[in-house]
């Protein structure tokens, strides 16, 4: 493949391999590039100006910049499901079979239909938003944003499920330097030679910053020599990382950076097994920021047209990637930079018709060089850029206000650098205005960063090699790592760096552009300044100034310029604003990692699992956990026909259920029972060992918290349960009352929720099925193990297990663990016992009913909002003993008579359904908030009684059974008459559960 | 953030949970008037600056630790356990 396809690439030079072409399209036309080629470079290289059209007036559009900066180049890449919107062509490295198309324009790019809305400029101004669409309100979401939208925006997001994957990673070192140019480099070796562990992280593929793109000396030598030894020696050192394509976008408190490390964006696809991206958490002892500057732009008429490119843009497509960029150009510099380009430009064959130079008192070096590539030099301005969708001629004024237009078909700009000091300000300090280099730098620094080279204002580099080699050092012996003597800093060829900025020139036909990328112009901020929007903050949010994708990386400074300007300010009276993390657009797959989909949130397992999925089981998610929801059988079509045969077969026979994921805290010592008495508002100090209360747990507030059953194992040996959801909640909660309230109290817990696998064996038939499964020599007979009793047992010939004749159901019925290990053998064994009785599994649904019918509170009840009088559960708390929550559940509020309190309901209408979060109202009532007295948390369909029941909060409830009244649902248009009962449906005696 | 354990080293601010002001001493809820134990419940300072403040390590050692931490900043001065925290508070 010769170069001969493309027609501005040039015959040699530039870190390109001619050897490996590579072909891409771009809006459906093939072309070729080579290997090291961005995407903005190999679209140069074919003479391809117009990439893109604008936001909002949908001008034509080219490549500003050669990086992240980027506001104009921006594309959609890739294609179906992969199809990228904004990326930005100047950082995307080229590979065999690229895709990619322009954006905002239709229907092509080079005849775009609503480039009209440039005539409509006028409407479309600062805040035309806010004046045009006013009236009325209701167009606002049905016809004026819509419309907007399809007028405005950039690209299209692909809309389907991202095939690639992503993950995150967690990394540590002594020194983290952020940036792989001449300081980074510098300060990692430096760094790198005393030994510390030294992380270098650079944006590009390829290390070396801006020596990349210059044509720079050191030591007498091209840098590219300094270079190759540099990174030859960085891979040698044992502790030195180097990772490339890696962007560090935030800095957080105590040393913390997120970095996105683009592993597989410069391949087509991802290789098998590796990620498309990894987001780094990185934790380092001490940082340099070594991030290099950004070049700004000039505000001039047609500043957009494709053609005009920042300069030091310029040198990098002519000398990192052999590309023209034109062949006739001319040079608008405000400083000595720009005249390195023009050099460039000569050396590589393009005829430089002229530098524009409005300064006086050139350095005659520079002037010189003009007289040998033939150049003119004129003192003067870029009044104006013509050419539409490629430049064609700029017009030039001269100090004596004479024009003249010049043929060319690049327009280099140069007007100084900013310090890319972002990330110094990601702890809410503010950059300060330096006059000696007319730009802002970094202010006061996050604690365990420092910043060099360009990135400190400090922009020769000269300045960068030795600033980076000092701070590496620096950052390492702080932190104890001393190296040998450094060796001298290189000597660089002179460079000049004097500038005296030019933030716009008036005059010219056009418009003049700001903020490239939100089409912001300078009438724009003259418009805010006249109607008040001054404050940097509202001429940001007015304008839209520096709001895009490239957050006004060359936008900001003239902006604020020109608002100086007009409010007759300087430049850091109008202000800066605050940069926040990221430093460029962090995609959230990178950020979410693998936690998508079914892997958002861990998935818990009970360790019957298993058992419950060959029972058939359907599951459902409670919290992390997945629960047998109920287990439907051949010729079940529905739920409820599944779930009423699990009641009933536990109210008439015997059922099995897995409870193991309720939580359980292990409490030992000798104070442990006068813990209990603490936490819970019932007494335990009386409970006897080798049984079981339930308790009932109070917030210090005096709400109901949790509640479970809590067993006395020995005289100081307490096992607890908690409800599933609360088990974590209850453990903090109890270190809490222990380390922080009680400390002297000798007592020590544990969790041992996952240790446990434990099974409810429920129904008359219960006693029977466990006479088969636990060992001979432990009495379980009524008499022996009565109700609430709580031991030590062994099953299948001496595997320790724990027994609590405790119940749900209202049932007889018992609590059978295992460790968890025995889990599905516990179960299987305990079907097989169970056989002969017709054992029946059932699961969460049947247990809700059931406990419904019984009246039991669950965790619609305990709401967080309600107490333990609400709950009717008011005589547990204990008058004799300080316990969490007693005081200030006897607040006013807390005990009126008219709070609503659980009790039952049944519908007047038998065959009629009742819905949980139904309010009551009265007969004849409307049913307005002056009319609610309470609601229903709790609802149920019961086999036993054939109708639907309820449970719910109502005000004096207790006090009203026998009353009708109505449960109103409005969402699900429900009015229901339904009568006041007692919260107990079944066995209200409880003689079934003594049986 | 990072916060040091004192018995697990520096780690992520994941591994922890923030509770709030340390200062508040919970009444003996026998001898406590309720206005006493309101205060304690629902009365918290929000300093700009220093902040003595409980965090749980629950993904670590399970221990409860004073934090001093600027709110300002996060900048944290101090972690102690709360056997350290009482034997440094005044009396």
């Amino acid at each position: 493949m010769s170069a001969s396809t493309q027609p501005f690439r040039r015959d040699d030079g530039g870190l390109i391999d001619r050897n490996r072409p590579l072909s891409f399209r771009f809006d459906d036309r093939a072309y070729q590039g080579f290997d090291g080629d961005t995407l903005a470079s190999a679209l140069l290289a074919n003479g391809i100006r117009l990439v893109g059209r604008s936001f909002k007036y949908h001008r034509p559009r080219g490549i500003l910049s050669a990086g992240a900066e980027e506001p104009n180049a921006l594309v959609e890449l890739r294609s179906g499901a992969r199809r990228e919107p904004n990326t930005r062509a100047t950082v995307t490295e080229l590979f065999e079979g690229l895709e990619a198309l322009s954006q905002n324009r239709w229907p092509s790019l080079a005849f775009d239909l609503l480039s009209v809305n440039s005539l409509l400029g006028p409407a479309l101004q600062a805040g035309f938003y806010y004046k045009t669409f006013m009236w009325p309100a209701s167009f606002w979401e049905k016809l004026y944003e819509p419309l907007i939208r399809r007028a405005a925006g950039l690209g299209r997001a692909a809309g389907l499920e991202d095939p690639d994957h992503y993950e995150k990673a967690f990394a540590f070192c002594d020194v983290l330097v952020i940036g792989g140019g001449p300081a980074g480099i510098a300060a990692a070796l430096a760094a790198g030679r005393s030994g510390a562990r030294v992380i270098l992280c650079d944006e590009d593929g390829r290390f070396g910053g801006r020596l990349l793109a210059e044509r720079r000396e050191i030591d007498g030598q091209p840098a590219a020599v300094w270079l190759s030894a540099a990174l030859a020696e960085l891979a040698s050192l044992p502790d030195v990382t180097i990772m490339p394509r890696s962007t560090v976008f935030g800095v957080y408190d105590h040393g913390v950076y997120g970095v996105v490390e683009r592993v597989s964006d410069h391949l087509a696809v991802p290789p098998p097994h590796q990620p498309r991206q990894r987001s780094w958490r990185i934790t380092a002892r001490r940082a340099v920021l070594a991030a290099g500057a950004i070049e700004r732009p000039i505000v001039f008429a047609g500043n957009d047209t494709p053609g005009v490119m920042l300069a030091g843009a310029v040198r990098s497509y002519l000398n990192r990637f052999g590309v023209l960029p034109g062949r006739e150009a001319v040079v608008f510099t405000a400083g000595d930079d720009g005249w390195t380009t023009a050099r460039d430009l000569a050396a590589a064959g393009v005829r430089v018709a002229a530098v524009v130079d409005p300064r006086s008192g050139i350095d005659p070096a520079l002037t010189g060089l003009a007289g040998r590539i033939g150049a003119r030099i004129i003192t003067g301005a870029v009044a104006a850029a013509a050419g539409g969708r490629a430049l064609r001629a700029v017009t030039v004024r001269e100090a004596s206000g004479r024009e003249e237009s010049i043929a060319c078909d690049l327009l280099a700009v140069s007007n100084g650098w900013n310090p890319t000091l972002h990330l110094t300000s990601h702890q809410n300090t503010r950059p300060v205005w330096d006059e000696a280099i007319h730009a802002f730098v970094p202010g006061t620094m996050p604690v365990g960063l420092s910043v060099a080279g360009s990135a400190a204002g400090r922009f020769s580099l000269a300045e960068a090699l030795a600033d980076g080699a000092r701070l590496g050092r620096e950052a390492a012996a702080d932190i104890g790592f001393d190296s040998a003597a450094e060796p001298a800093t290189p000597i660089t060829d002179p460079e000049g760096v004097a500038l005296s900025p030019v933030w716009r020139v008036k005059g010219g036909k056009g418009k003049a552009f700001v903020d490239f990328q939100n089409d912001v112009t300078d009438a724009d901020i003259e418009l805010a300044a006249r109607e008040g929007f001054k404050p940097v903050e509202h001429l940001k949010r007015y304008t839209t100034l520096g709001m895009a994708t490239d957050q006004g990386k060359t936008s900001n400074i003239a902006g604020l310029a020109i608002m100086a300007e007009q409010t007759g300010q300087t430049i850091p009276q109008t202000g800066t604003t605050i940069f926040r993390p990221p430093y460029t657009p962090v995609a959230i797959g990178a950020l979410a990692g693998h936690h998508r989909g079914r892997d958002f949130r861990p998935t818990r397992m009970s360790p019957t699992h298993s058992w419950s999925q060959r029972q058939g089981a359907v599951f459902i998610e409670a919290g992390a956990w997945m629960r047998a929801q109920y287990y439907p059988r051949p010729g079940e079509t529905d739920w409820l026909t599944s779930v009423n045969r699990e009641v009933l077969a536990v109210r008439n026979g015997v059922g099995l259920c897995d409870v193991s994921t309720l939580g359980k805290i292990d409490i030992q010592g000798a104070d442990a029972a006068d813990f209990l008495e603490r936490v819970y508002c019932n007494g335990f100090k009386a409970l006897q060992v080798g049984k079981a209360r339930y308790g009932l747990m109070l917030r210090e507030d005096g709400f109901v918290m949790d509640d479970g059953t809590t067993s006395r194992l020995g005289e100081t040996h307490f096992l607890m349960t908690t409800t599933t959801a609360n088990a974590g909640k209850v453990m903090q909660h109890l270190e809490f009352c222990h380390q922080v309230l009680w400390p002297r109290l000798d007592v020590r817990m544990v969790s041992v929720s996952e240790h446990w696998a434990q099974a409810a064996i429920a129904g008359p038939k219960a006693r029977a099925v466990l006479q088969g499964v636990v060992d001979a020599e432990h009495d379980i007979s009524n008499e022996a193990f009565p109700y609430l009793a709580a031991r030590a047992v062994t099953v299948g010939g001496g595997i320790p297990a724990r027994l609590f004749r405790i119940s749900f159901s209202g049932e007889l019925a018992y609590e059978l663990a295992v460790p968890a290990g025995y889990g599905e053998a516990m179960m299987d064994a305990v079907m097989a016992a169970g056989s002969a009785h017709g054992i029946t599994p059932y699961g969460t649904e049947a247990l809700g009913v059931m406990r419904i019918e019984k009246g039991h509170v669950a965790g619609n009840e305990l709401s967080g909002q309600t107490t333990a009088r609400d709950l009717g559960l008011g005589k547990m708390m204990s008058s004799k003993k300080d316990y969490l929550g007693r005081l200030m559940a006897r607040r006013e509020a807390l005990v009126e008579a008219e709070r609503p309190c659980l009790i039952g309901f049944r519908p007047v209408d038998p065959a009629q359904r009742l819905r949980a979060g139904a309010h009551f109202i009265g007969i004849g009532k409307p049913a307005t908030m002056q009319h609610d007295e309470g609601y229903m948390t709790s609802v149920a369909y019961s086999p036993v009684l054939g109708h639907w029941i309820g449970l719910g909060l109502l005000k004096n409830g207790p006090q009203r059974i026998g009353e009708r009244i109505r449960a109103v649902d409005p969402v699900r248009e429900g009015d229901v008459e339904i009568e006041i009962c007692s919260p107990v449906f079944v066995d209200p005696e409880g003689t079934r559960l003594h049986g | 953030m990072r916060i040091a354990c004192p018995h697990c080293g520096p780690r992520d601010v994941q591994e922890f949970s923030y509770l709030g002001d340390a200062k508040p001493q919970r009444p003996d809820g026998m001898d406590a008037t309720e206005a006493a134990m309101a205060d304690y419940v629902h009365q918290r300072d929000n300093p700009a600056g220093s902040h003595r403040e409980l965090w749980y390590h629950g993904a670590g050692c399970h221990a409860w630790l004073v934090v001093t931490r600027d709110t300002r900043t996060h900048a944290i001065a101090a972690v102690e356990t709360m056997a350290q925290a009482r034997a440094g508070a005044p009396a």
